[in-house]
């Protein structure tokens, strides 16, 4: 079966600075799959480029299309949600906002309404929060908020960009376990970056390892957890 | 408006790598030479102009290299500090009022006036700066606005000694005994003079520490502090500076129209400036004199293009010439000098 | 008390078009950074359509709603067709084109309608209108009904439609934006066509006071600028009641304070701006700018 999101020999760059020196990765229908590695190895970059947030050239394939070359706000309304690093979230909204605007893209008016409950479940401090204005929430808080404003786009694939960043591990772990109900609930795909390996090799399906803009390693997320070399020398832990 | 969005393009002094490889390729021996011989022949074409043009061309070059010296000034500041003023008119107005009040009540020799007024502006910009440094972008912008709008009133009100709004007629101001010029002529050479000392000074301090320590204070002013670098003293003394330059243009400006009036310094002169150092390009020495050439001319090829709606004209000049060159004249010479650059670099593995 | 009252109330109507000048100014500004100096121009030529219209044969509130759908194609198609070219270029260059543009409209007018002083006629009835003792004019009233009823919709736009979110959110954040599918392009379109339909509107409910001809905007945008620095740059709220104040403040000081003649009213405007810059720079509800280490 064909993967659902595919990138074959995908360069990026920032600027003038080439960032991926053609990476390859995929993520399976329903799976989780994270890309790892150091600060500046280009996991962001990839995420970005998915989006068509950064220049590319390679190929992107998702659910048979061709996303490369396309705008942002294409791709969105192609099922896939981003969480962006630094979570993105409108400061100036309320929480509710912030939910509607996950939402905006979607055609199907009446099931939002559904939505909203769906995702104040997965996250109920959101519901009891719901009017305050997002910019006074904990960082804790804007993650999770993040996270369920791509649900409310009821995406095919969930892109998350570092979601343990700078958060308490007890959220972290919240965070991740929501995640992995939703994927098994909702057959949501996800493509997790992640500096903190071991939580995201306990999440993931599959996983890749990138070093300055190349993969070097790449596999069942099982076969890196238990590969002690690979663990020392990459991972560090 | 923050200034990291002003976009000045950077001198190779201060530029990355790329460009500072392309200053070392410009800087080698031979580029020196011709770069050498080019502003000889530039120098020798200038000097020859006003025995070629007629009176009132000559009058319009004369202006060019006032208007050169107001931009040089304000480029200054807001190139290379990144403190936008929109109301450097009023430096130029006081700078013409103080040689036209010297000459006219007081009969001060006029060649006298030009460094007094100079002085004086060196004062009231670095006293308005005092203030206005706890502004930025848009606020220091709406403040020397604020200064622009209130130059004329100012004028008018203080009629004893400005004339009012008839303001004050001077007489052209005579070449020195034993030199073979007309006024004309005579003005047109010490207004050149002028601008290229006040451009070897500028210079030499935009190359030197102060230089740097004002792109610093552009560019990252936090860190500039943390680096021991004075950034209230020294966007206080800019603001001075670049005040004493534009005075300076004012009191020659007022020499050379032999008439100062408040209506003329309103804040339309002020948006001109602005004008032509974005135009001309920012933070940049020979931006000062393209910007000067556009805002003399490019008004005047409008009037030729259309009688009737010579302003519209003149907008769509500028709006294409932003869509063309949205970093200046000099912006858009340095890019191609390093796109130049890079083609001709070799390219590893 | 009851020439105080009066004054009050003329001040809010000046000051209703000083709000609104100044909201269009403030929107823009919060979405691009860039101030559009060519707002009040494009507001007095809204103004002269609207005076074509009419002088064509249409009735007043036909040719009031037309021009301000053509002022908010206008608006729109300006900033898709002319400041979409330059959206990456340096702030300062933007602002350049938005002097073009008022160089343009001003120029352009003066060209097609003459730079005669035209009046302009005021949709409201002529005859006073009396509240208790006292008598209020009716153009004023009227004034500050519409601009009322103008932000009172603009508002509900803002706050309770989808669009309206959207707009907010492509002005506060638009990388974040994009990533829910907002086009962003077409948000700042949409702004600017808001922001020309407001200037429409003040247009046309001053000119009946001071009168149309091509530079009738010149001193309003400058008190709109006073208005928005009042109010906040960043608080479109803040625009507005610091437009409403520096009309009162305006017609007040003229009538109580001697010196304030009306040559020196610009002056006023002036001095706003320079005290507020000198206490409270962000203004009454402007947010302080935090730069980032």
């Amino acid at each position: 079966m064909a993967p659902l999101l595919e990138a074959r020999a995908l360069e990026a760059w920032y600027g003038w600075t080439k960032v991926l020196h053609g990476v390859t990765f995929a993520v399976d229908e329903g799976g989780i799959t994270t890309v790892l590695g150091a600060n500046g190895a280009g996991k962001t970059t990839a995420l970005r480029a998915v989006c068509g947030m950064v220049k590319v050239a390679g190929e992107i394939h998702f659910e048979g299309r061709r996303l490369d070359g396309r705008a942002t706000e294409d791709i969105v309304r192609l099922g896939i949600a981003h969480a962006p690093e630094g979570r993105g979230t409108f400061v100036g909204l309320t929480v509710e906002e912030n939910l509607r605007l996950g939402a905006y893209a979607r055609r199907d008016r009446a099931r939002v309404a559904a939505d909203f409950e769906r995702v104040y479940r997965y996250f109920p401090m959101l519901h009891e929060r719901r009017r305050q204005v997002a910019g006074t929430l904990s960082g804790g808080e804007q993650q999770m908020l993040a996270v369920a404003r791509a649900l409310m786009l009821r995406p095919r694939l969930l892109l998350l960009d570092e979601p343990s960043l700078g958060l308490a591990p007890l959220v972290v772990r919240e965070i991740f376990r929501i995640v992995r109900t939703i994927n098994r609930d909702e057959r949501v795909s996800v493509l997790l970056v992640e500096q903190n390996a071991s939580l995201a090799l306990d999440l993931a399906d599959h996983a890749y390892l990138l070093e300055t803009g190349r993969v070097v390693v790449s596999g069942p997320a099982a076969d890196l957890r238990k590969d002690d070399a690979i663990r020392r020398s990459y991972l560090g832990y | 408006m923050t200034l990291e969005d002003a976009g000045a393009p950077l001198a190779p002094e201060v530029a990355g790598p790329a460009g500072r490889a392309a200053a070392a390729r410009a800087h080698a021996p031979g580029a020196a030479a011709v770069r050498a011989a080019g502003l000889l022949s530039l120098g020798a074409l200038a000097c020859l102009l006003p025995f070629v043009l007629s009176d009132y061309r000559t009058f319009q070059f004369t202006q060019v290299f006032i208007y050169a010296i107001a931009l040089l000034g304000l480029n200054m500041l807001t190139g290379y500090n990144g403190q936008i003023s929109l109301g450097h008119g009023a430096f130029y107005a006081i700078g013409a009022y103080t040689t036209a009040i010297m000459v006219d009540r007081w009969r001060v020799p006029y060649g006298w006036t030009i460094p007094v007024a100079g002085v004086v502006c060196l004062v009231a910009g670095f006293l308005f700066g005092i203030p206005a440094l706890r502004l930025e972008g848009l606020y220091l912008a709406l403040a020397t606005f604020a200064l622009a709008l209130a130059v004329p009133q100012i004028l008018k009100h203080f009629d004893a000694w400005t004339g009012g709004s008839q303001g004050i007629v001077l007489s052209k101001p005579a070449p020195p005994p034993g030199l073979p010029l007309s006024p004309d002529r005579w003005l047109y050479f010490l207004s050149l003079g002028l601008l290229l000392l006040l451009v070897l000074l500028a210079w030499n301090l935009l190359r030197g520490r102060a230089g740097r320590a004002l792109v610093a204070i552009r560019d990252n002013p936090i860190a500039a502090e943390a680096m021991g670098v004075n950034a209230a003293l020294y966007k206080s003394l800019t603001f001075g500076v670049s005040a004493a330059y534009t005075g300076i243009a004012g009191a020659l400006g007022a020499l050379a129209i032999a008439f100062v009036a408040p209506d003329t310094f309103n804040v339309f002169l002020s948006i001109t400036f602005l004008v032509g150092i974005v135009v001309g390009g920012l933070a940049s020495i020979s931006g000062a004199i393209f910007g000067a050439l556009f805002i003399q001319f490019v008004p005047n090829w409008a009037q030729d293009i259309s009688k009737a709606a010579p302003w519209a004209i003149y907008g769509v000049f500028l709006i294409v010439f932003m869509y063309v060159m949205p970093r200046g004249i000099a912006g858009a010479l340095l890019m191609l000098g390093r796109r130049l650059a890079r083609t001709t670099q070799s390219h590893p593995g | 008390m009851d020439v105080f009252l009066q004054q009050v109330v003329s001040g809010l109507a000046t000051g209703g078009i000083y709000a609104s000048l100044a909201l269009s100014l403030v929107m823009i500004y919060r979405a691009t950074d860039v101030v559009n100096f060519a707002q009040g121009e494009m507001a007095m030529f809204s103004t002269y359509l609207a005076w074509s219209i009419m002088n064509h044969g249409a009735p007043y509130w036909l040719a009031f709603v037309l021009t301000v759908v053509i002022a908010f194609v206008g608006g729109l198609a300006l900033e898709r067709l002319i400041i979409r070219p330059v959206e990456d270029a340096p702030v300062l260059a933007i602002v350049i084109v938005t002097l073009g543009l008022l160089v343009i409209f001003n120029s352009v007018a003066g060209w097609a309608y003459s730079y005669i002083i035209q009046p302009f006629p005021s949709p409201f009835p002529r005859t006073p209108i009396r509240i208790g003792r006292i008598v209020f004019g009716p153009h004023d009233l009227g004034v500050i009904g519409v601009t009322l009823l103008m932000l009172a919709l603009l508002w509900l736009f803002f706050r309770f439609t989808s669009l309206g979110l959207a707009l907010r959110a492509a002005a506060q954040n638009p990388a974040a934006s994009r990533l829910v599918g907002i086009r962003v392009g077409w948000m700042l379109a949409l702004g600017w066509g808001l922001a020309a339909l407001i200037g429409a509107v003040a247009g046309m409910m001053v000119a009946p006071i001071i009168f149309l001809e091509p530079n009738m905007m010149s001193g309003i945008l400058i008190y709109a600028f006073a208005s928005a620095t009042l109010g906040g740059f960043t608080s479109p709220g803040g625009a507005v009641l610091g437009g409403f104040l520096v009309g009162v403040i305006e017609n007040l000081a003229g009538t109580y304070v001697s010196f304030i003649g009306t040559d020196l009213k610009l002056t006023l405007a002036l001095l706003v701006i320079i005290v507020v810059l000198l206490v409270k720079p962000s203004g009454l509800f402007g947010q302080a700018v935090v730069r980032r280490v």
